[in-house]
């Protein structure tokens, strides 16, 4: 009995023939193989997801990839996403799978904040030709000064280890296997050479990597993979996984197919078989659970690493954070709803969690309701886009913020939100060997490091603006805030006041 | 304090000004110091609960005697060396080891070897719950769990690879709970006794050894009875539990461009 029914192509590449010189790029170019050559011609197969490859690649510029017009009819209620869905689980009875971040259009409160700056009365400060401060610390505050005996300040007698940063900005836990061996090492590279701190992710750190330690941070998850003793005592600090913003309360699942022998020897796993992270740790039921695993891992660092906990921004984060830092948390990573995934289920992905503004919102007034927010790093991360949202979501609370997708577009990812099928054209979510060797390590690198130093231009610029000179004196900083959306609900939870509203 | 050149010894059951115990970070500390002094060779003495004992420790040399109850995570991502407890451990004993060996003259308690990759743990009596969880192997080389007696529900569960004996002596009924090897989708488990269908968690099935299954079980045994001086009944049956599949996740997606 044959049950499947053709969910309708989604995407149409058109050729201008005129343009076309019949050179085949485009053929090799599409890893989707939604192009053939047949009767002297480029043809157009079923297949294409719109990754842009062959319209960048094409040295006529004779493509152009369009959502194909003739769809389904247009129903207010039932969109075409929603039909296509149904279509797909009828046919396959499987939960849909999809990756990057959430794909629905309730969320952006970013966008509804409006940021301040100085007039007459505070001056504002022009950051190329006076100071403005960028550089950021990870870690458990010490709470004390120790001064030494000749009356200096002591900064080596603090107890609790601290990493600097150059920028409040970590490049987020981005596991080998969710991308290539090219990818990680440019995003290593470029953390390195911008002093800032990059996710390992969950995935082990590949030997060649160890040179980048410096500039690390350690996931361990719920499925250790390639947790050693010297993975957690070569990095600069570690982070555990309790969860991910795409998709909270869920594991991992990475696919036999992509565990090849690159990614078995990191993970430490064996080769070809489905890479499990359990739903939860499995030590960890409670807070106290968790206190264990952050002592363990302060025991196994020898004290010498901030040890961090990183969640799901999930609708009882407030009171969880406290707990997290009660047990001992140097530096806590908040992961809103809209955060990247290389792989997860789409209803998770689109309705599960929380958006990182309210989340890190709730955590910075929760923390500071307990008296906890000055002994804890926050960093928020889901979806910071750009450096607008960057200085949005230090304002409303976090000290450093976490970005993925934005270094991954910086690389050549077009958002297309196939990662979880392992065949990124630009060589970024791929374990395919021929597709990896597209990303130039290098020259990716240097366009990361680009797009960072562009955003601490522009934080500078907009701190400048405000006339606040030190980075740490913008961290919660909700004066410098005003709300112009459309629900006044959130602005209150938000702590924000309304656009129109002054404070004298 | 040193008992002679090659041995230190140290006393976790020294009371401060308070009349407390050694704190675990006091050592742990003592435990690292002595390892980067060379000396290899350590007992504890008195230990009461401390936690975290020689976590991310390990070298081959290394042997570490644990007199009285070492407290949760001992041995924790250890890589070489032995352990040997002479009492009972708690939860999460051998969590992430890499290599090495435990052996516990005693109980351990739940979540026994949580995502171990490598090394022996020996136990000679029972365990708790979730013994073995996610453990992996890696180039050919899993981690080996005996536990001599008993254990509670979920034994295996996720399990990726490497060997779990569990012998059941002095055990009437069956050795192991409910739940065995739910979601496994590599390794093995050998239970000596009783073991029924019903037993068996999603993702788990029974099996016969095959030789090689036959000879590790009986290379495990030997372990056993050298490590706690047992004479093990080789009359009564080993079963085995294995993974249905390696793919558990194969046909639950599903990919199409929405």
């Amino acid at each position: 009995m044959r049950t499947v029914i053709k969910v309708p192509e989604k995407y149409l590449p058109l050729i201008d023939r005129e343009a076309c010189i019949r050179c085949k790029r485009c053929i090799k170019s599409c890893s989707y193989n939604a192009l053939e050559f047949k009767d002297d011609k480029v043809r157009v197969k079923d297949g294409c997801v719109s990754c842009l490859r062959c319209v960048i690649d094409c040295p006529t510029s004779a493509i152009t990839v369009v959502e194909r017009p003739s769809s389904y009819a247009p129903h207010a209620v039932f969109s075409p996403e929603i039909r296509r869905s149904i279509m797909a689980q009828a046919n396959s009875g499987g939960v849909l799978l999809s990756s990057c971040g959430a794909n629905a259009e309730y969320m952006d409160i970013f966008n509804d904040i409006l940021l301040d700056a100085a007039q007459v009365t505070n001056p504002s400060i022009d950051p190329l030709r006076e100071p403005v401060e960028t550089k950021t610390y990870l870690g458990r505050r010490p709470g004390k000064v120790v001064v030494d005996e000749d009356g200096k300040i002591d900064l080596d007698a603090s107890e609790t280890p601290i990493v600097v940063m150059d920028m409040p900005i970590m490049i987020g836990h981005i596991s080998l296997g969710s991308i290539s061996y090219n990818a990680q090492a440019a995003l290593f590279r470029a953390a390195t050479e911008l002093n800032i701190l990059a996710g390992t992710g969950e995935g082990g750190l590949h030997n060649d990597f160890y040179c980048h330690s410096k500039n690390l941070c350690a996931e361990v998850a719920s499925g250790r993979f390639g947790v050693t003793s010297q993975y957690l005592k070569e990095v600069s600090c570690v982070d555990i996984k309790i969860g991910q913003g795409a998709k909270p309360g869920h594991g991992g699942h990475l696919p036999g197919e992509k565990v090849q022998k690159l990614i078995s020897e990191t993970r430490m796993i064996p080769l070809g078989t489905d890479a499990l992270s359990p739903y939860p740790h499995h030590d960890i039921y409670s807070i106290e659970d968790l206190q264990q695993l952050i002592s363990v891992l302060k025991e196994s660092t020898e004290y010498r690493v901030p040890v961090g906990v990183k969640i799901a921004a999930v609708h009882n984060v407030g009171a969880i954070a406290s707990g997290i830092v009660r047990a001992g948390a140097d530096f806590l990573t908040i992961d809103g709803l809209r955060g990247g995934t290389g792989s997860a289920p789409r209803v998770i992905r689109d309705h599960a969690g929380m958006p990182i503004e309210i989340a890190v919102s709730a955590v910075d007034q929760r923390l500071q309701e307990e008296g906890l927010r000055d002994k804890v790093t926050l960093c928020a991360s889901g979806s910071i886009r750009t450096a607008a949202d960057m200085i949005k979501c230090i304002a409303l609370g976090a000290d450093v913020v976490g970005v993925c997708t934005s270094a991954m577009v910086a690389m050549g990812c077009t958002v297309c939100q196939q990662c979880h099928r392992g065949a990124c054209s630009w060589g970024i979510a791929t374990q395919i060997p021929e597709l990896a060797n597209r990303l130039d390590t290098e020259v990716a690198a240097q366009r990361v490091i680009n797009m960072f130093h562009a955003w601490n231009e522009e934080l500078k610029e907009i701190m400048g603006a405000m006339g606040i000179d030190s980075v740490e004196s913008l961290v919660g900083n909700r004066d410098r805030l005003r709300y112009i959306g459309p629900n006044p609900r959130i602005a209150e939870i938000l702590d924000v006041k309304h656009s129109g509203e002054g404070w004298g | 304090m040193k008992d002679d050149n090659s041995t230190v010894v140290i006393d976790a059951g020294e009371r401060n000004q308070l009349g407390h115990p050694l704190d675990y970070r006091e050592l742990n500390r003592r435990i690292r110091k002595a390892l980067s002094e060379g000396q290899e060779r350590i007992v504890l003495m008195n230990v009461m609960g401390q936690r975290y004992i020689a976590s991310a420790t390990g070298s081959p040399g290394m042997r570490i005697e644990i007199h009285g109850t070492p407290g949760n995570d001992l041995g924790a991502f250890l890589n070489g060396g032995t352990l040997e407890v002479f009492g009972n451990a708690q939860d999460v004993t051998a969590n992430t080891m890499n290599e090495g060996r435990i052996v516990v003259h005693g109980n351990s308690g739940d979540i026994t070897g949580l995502a171990a990759r490598g090394g022996t743990l020996l136990v000679k009596g029972n365990s708790g719950y979730r013994v073995g969880i996610h453990i992996k192997e890696f180039e050919g080389s899993g981690p080996s769990l005996v536990i001599g007696g008993f254990v509670n529900d979920y034994l295996g569960e996720y399990m990726a690879g490497g060997t779990i004996l569990v012998m059941g002596i002095n055990c009437p009924e069956s050795p192991v709970g409910l739940n065995v090897g739910a979601g496994m989708h590599g390794g093995r488990i050998f239970v000596r006794g009783g073991l029924e269908g019903h037993q068996l968690g999603p993702g788990a099935c029974l099996a016969e050894l095959d030789e090689r299954d036959a000879a590790a079980a009986e290379d495990l045994i030997s372990q056993y009875e050298a490590a706690f001086a047992a004479t093990v009944d080789r009359t009564v049956p080993l079963r085995k539990v294995m993974p249905l599949d390696s793919r558990p996740f194969r046909g639950h997606y599903d990919s199409t461009t929405i």
